[in-house]
């Protein structure tokens, strides 16, 4: 018997396949188990093709499995697109009395049909038509030789709010799905679902979810955002926290109002973060310039959908590393992070607010769509005891303290110039957009504009002693490097794993510091490896160019993936074997 | 907030190191004079008061006064003023722009701090052309205008700011002439005391690119609402006298009391948010969210 599985449940859009999905997910974290999920959706509100999937193991899931064992078909059609996929001795949980199915062909393939009557058991319950979904996971739990009562306690509170009727009928097509399974389709298990024990209740939340806790951890007092898939479920969540938070949050008219407002917020003293797509980053741009020369701090997360223009609206892709790079005219310092896990995600983002206080620069968070919404399980985050220290800004003892006028732009040895916040007698300054003087007075001479300028790029020296050294995960020999960064991250460890179990060891280079880059470490792994596979979301090797251009060295393999989808971890063991086998 | 007996300070406190570029003549010393004894009335310190400044000549302002400023992008003084505002609401707010700053690449930014009633000052410098850029159309040039970019005149209307922000529930709209400076003065003064958005549209004669609407057009185009009769509280009259073309009406067009965006956020009714401790009020409470 087998305990890591996984689930998929597929129908049109508006069928409330999410609702319950989270429920189930819930469900087997509840039980102790970990998970990782993952959804596929046109941009539609109603029809066109919607799936959502779950790996569930003791174990933990770094990123979904692309082999389903239990498929919920709501549709034909998700049979028909997702038979492929189905592992030998999956089974297909529908409703015989929509979607047709024949016997024999599954029969051949060594795939059970498990028909349950959803629509009929939803009305004898005069449920509205999505309870299907409800009865389809009854089904499963039958299935998976578990039993109902944790699941009931779930709805019981999860659908607390909504009153006792729905309660009762949600808890009454579950169990009749459940004993239908029982009675019709009663077999031996093939997967099941048992009680693991933990230390402390788990979690399963999304990239987003984990860097709007890591924004409320760090202090961020202001957050301001435009809605733009798939950065929006975090205007949403901090939204729905922001008094219990102490938190304002402004959905603005457009862009440019989000990355003004923040900014204005943050010169104020406030700290600050903005969320977009790669669309409403474009608008950005040019603001993103006056950040940097205005040496004001601020955090701008990037959740990236293949483009350009609107693209890929609800689909995946790493094409934006270039663009946020560089994003603005001339240069001016800046840092990119590009998190891999949920863990990351905090972590980084509660780095992101200290280090663009420090440095006074923008921080610029890379996700996007499979990492912003796909959840992952973890244990709860840890705060720790330490006070949040304010940095590179002058007390009101250390401004009476000053024997001369107060220099906003002061040419200081790091390039980091102490700054005051208005209100602060004695701190009275220009923040200016135009080239500057000490003071912030318009300068356009060419000794201040050299000067101002090196002091500004200078801060990118001390911001690159401050890269910690990027993971590295495998044994510290292989026969195989590879190396990626972001998203891709815990699909290559499942992908390890997988090629592991068949003897073949390989190690891989994350990176989630991808600017200022760390140029020691990666110079080293590419000067080690025995051979280098990269490996990317994109179609033009952005980090394979940096690598290029840093290191002098160029990967020996390429693996680029722009189809909307996230890498699978089947497809990344299938390229490692093509290689090695080469 | 009352006037104090005796001013806390001079105008000149209110002078940087840098004396304005401006062209000899120009409406914008005028309107620089008008800020200034505005922040003496007012009772204001450099350190209570923040002005953002978008680009253009009159952005070039940000030099010259000494208060906490913000020389922001060509368009966007506008959202980094609600930002500062949202941030410290004890902060007095005041913006800087040009017509073409605020009425063209800021329209949308306008309308919609208009109808936030955002509680922030707006001093638009209308000279109905770009100076800065050295003389093009601006949206507040009239049909038929020509100038380097429209050789042939000006094809569209002129934006109408009066009516637009009447029009999207303004509750404080004003217009203003920089060669009159004590009038100038006491509506910067009521705008800054009025809690929300107040516009402040001000007749800026461009010495050097506009020939048309000059020191003297405007004074003999210009008449005084206060000395009309007109009724601030009555919109329909303010709007009746936003499209007069006869005269051009300056003072309090409208005012309406109504609460200030910022005063409608629960979360910072007692303390400005930069006072809130950094530590999050709560933590494992929302991270239980997902358990
Ligand atoms: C995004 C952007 N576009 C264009 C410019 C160039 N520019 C600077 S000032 C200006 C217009 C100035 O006119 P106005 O706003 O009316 O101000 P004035 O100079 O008349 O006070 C323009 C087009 C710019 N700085 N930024
Ligand atoms: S160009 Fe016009 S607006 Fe600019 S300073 Fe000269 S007179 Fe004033």
């Amino acid at each position: 018997m087998k305990t890591t599985f996984t689930w998929k449940i597929g129908g049109e859009a508006g069928f409330g396949i999410k609702v319950s999905c989270m429920m189930f997910v819930r469900l087997c974290v509840r039980m102790g188990l970990h998970i990782f999920d993952y959804s596929e959706y046109p941009s539609l509100i109603r029809g066109g093709h919607n799936t959502y999937q779950v790996t569930v193991s003791p174990d933990e899931v770094f990123a979904e499995l692309h082999e389903v064992d239990y498929l919920v078909a709501l549709n034909e059609e998700t049979v028909r697109l997702h038979l492929g996929e189905l592992t030998k001795g999956a089974s297909i949980i529908y409703d015989p009395d929509v979607v047709h199915l024949d016997a024999a062909e599954f029969q051949q393939k060594e795939i059970s049909l498990i028909g349950v009557p959803l629509k009929k058991i939803v009305k004898e319950v005069g449920g509205p038509d999505i309870m299907r979904n409800m009865v389809a996971i009854g089904a499963t739990i039958a299935l998976l030789c578990a039993e109902l009562t944790e699941f009931e306690e779930l709805i019981a509170e999860q659908f607390a709010k909504k009153g006792e009727t729905i309660i009762g009928q949600n808890v009454d097509v579950v169990r009749r799905g459940y004993a239908y399974v029982q009675e019709k389709h009663k077999r031996e298990c093939t997967h099941v679902l048992t009680k693991q024990e933990v230390k402390s209740k788990r979690m399963a939340l999304t990239v987003n979810d984990a860097i709007s806790l890591g924004a409320v951890a760090a202090g961020c007092k202001f957050y301001a955002a435009y809605p733009m898939t798939p950065a929006s479920s975090v205007l949403e969540t901090l939204a729905r926290w922001d008094t219990k938070a102490g938190i304002v949050v402004k959905h603005a008219e457009d862009e440019i109002s989000v990355i003004n407002m923040a900014l204005g917020a943050s010169f104020a003293g406030v700290r600050s973060m903005i969320g977009t797509s790669g669309g409403g980053f474009s608008l950005m741009v040019e603001t993103l310039g006056l950040a940097g020369i205005t040496e004001t701090p601020l955090v701008v997360l990037n959740s990236q959908r293949p483009g350009p223009a609107t693209g890929l609206p609800t689909w995946s892709g790493q094409g934006d590393l270039r663009f946020v790079m560089h994003a603005a005219q001339d240069d001016f310092p800046r840092i990119v992070l590009a998190p891999g896990d949920v863990d990351e995600a905090f972590a980084l983002t509660r780095d992101a607010f200290r280090l663009a206080e420090k440095y006074h620069v923008p921080v610029i968070i890379l996700s996007d769509k499979f990492l912003s919404e796909s959840q992952k399980s973890t244990e709860p985050f840890d705060l720790g005891d330490e006070n949040i220290a304010r940095e590179s800004m002058l007390t009101q003892e250390q401004i009476g303290a000053l024997t001369e006028k107060y220099k906003r732009y002061a040419l200081t040895e790091s390039g980091v110039s102490p700054r005051t916040i208005p209100g602060m007698p004695g701190g009275v300054h220009l923040a200016n957009s135009d080239e500057h003087d000490e003071y912030g007075f318009t300068d356009e001479t060419s000794e201040m504009r050299t000067a101002q300028h090196a002091k500004r790029m200078k801060k990118l020296e001390a911001i690159a002693k401050e890269i910690p050294a990027q993971k590295m995960y495998g044994p510290e020999s292989a026969d195989l490097t590879l190396i990626a960064w972001g998203s891709t991250k815990g699909t290559v460890r499942e992908a390890m794993r997988i090629l592991e179990r068949e003897n073949i060891h390989i190690n891989f280079l994350h990176l989630s510091h991808l600017f200022p880059f760390p140029v020691d470490q990666v110079k080293r792994v590419m000067q080690n490896a025995k051979r280098t596979l990269l490996l990317e979301g994109n179609a033009a090797a952005q980090l394979g160019g940096l690598i290029q251009q840093f290191t002098l060295t160029v990967p020996d393999e390429t693996f680029l993936k722009y189809d909307g989808r996230p890498f699978f971890p089947r497809e990344v063991v299938a390229k490692v074997k093509e290689i090695m086998s080469s | 907030m009352s006037e104090p007996e005796q001013p806390k300070h001079r105008a000149s406190d209110f002078n940087t190191s840098t004396f304005p570029t401006w062209c000899p003549g120009c409406g914008d010393f005028g309107i620089w004079a008008a800020l200034k004894n505005a922040l003496v009335e007012l009772g204001r310190e450099p350190h209570d008061t923040v002005v953002v400044y978008g680009i253009g000549c009159s952005g070039n302002m940000a030099n010259n006064v000494n208060t906490y400023a913000f020389h922001g992008l060509h368009g966007r003084p506008v959202p980094v003023a609600e930002g500062i505002k949202m941030a410290n609401h004890g902060l007095t707010v005041i913006v800087i722009a040009g017509d073409g700053d605020g009425y063209g690449e800021g329209l949308g930014h306008f309308l919609h701090a208009v109808r936030g009633n955002a509680d922030i000052t707006y001093i638009v410098h209308n000279n109905q052309v770009y100076g800065l850029t050295t003389g093009q159309t601006s949206p507040t040039s009239d049909k038929g205008y020509k100038s380097k970019s429209t050789p042939h005149g000006v094809i569209e209307e002129p934006i109408n700011p009066i009516s637009l922000a009447l029009g999207a529930s303004g509750t404080f709209v004003a217009r203003g002439y920089a060669g009159d400076i004590k009038h100038l003065t006491s509506l910067i003064v009521q705008g800054v005391q009025h809690k929300g958005f107040s516009l402040i549209d001000v007749f800026q004669p461009c010495v050097t690119f506009n020939k048309i609407n000059t020191h003297l057009w405007f004074q003999k185009m210009t008449v005084k609402l206060e000395e009309m009769g007109h009724d601030p509280s009555n919109r329909e009259a303010a709007i009746q006298q936003a499209f007069r073309r006869d005269q051009l009406p300056i003072g309090l067009y409208y005012k309406e009391d109504r609460p200030a965006y910022h005063e409608q956020l629960s979360q910072i009714a007692e303390t400005p948010l930069v006072e809130h401790p950094l530590e999050p009020l709560t933590f494992d409470e929302l991270q239980k969210e997902f358990m």
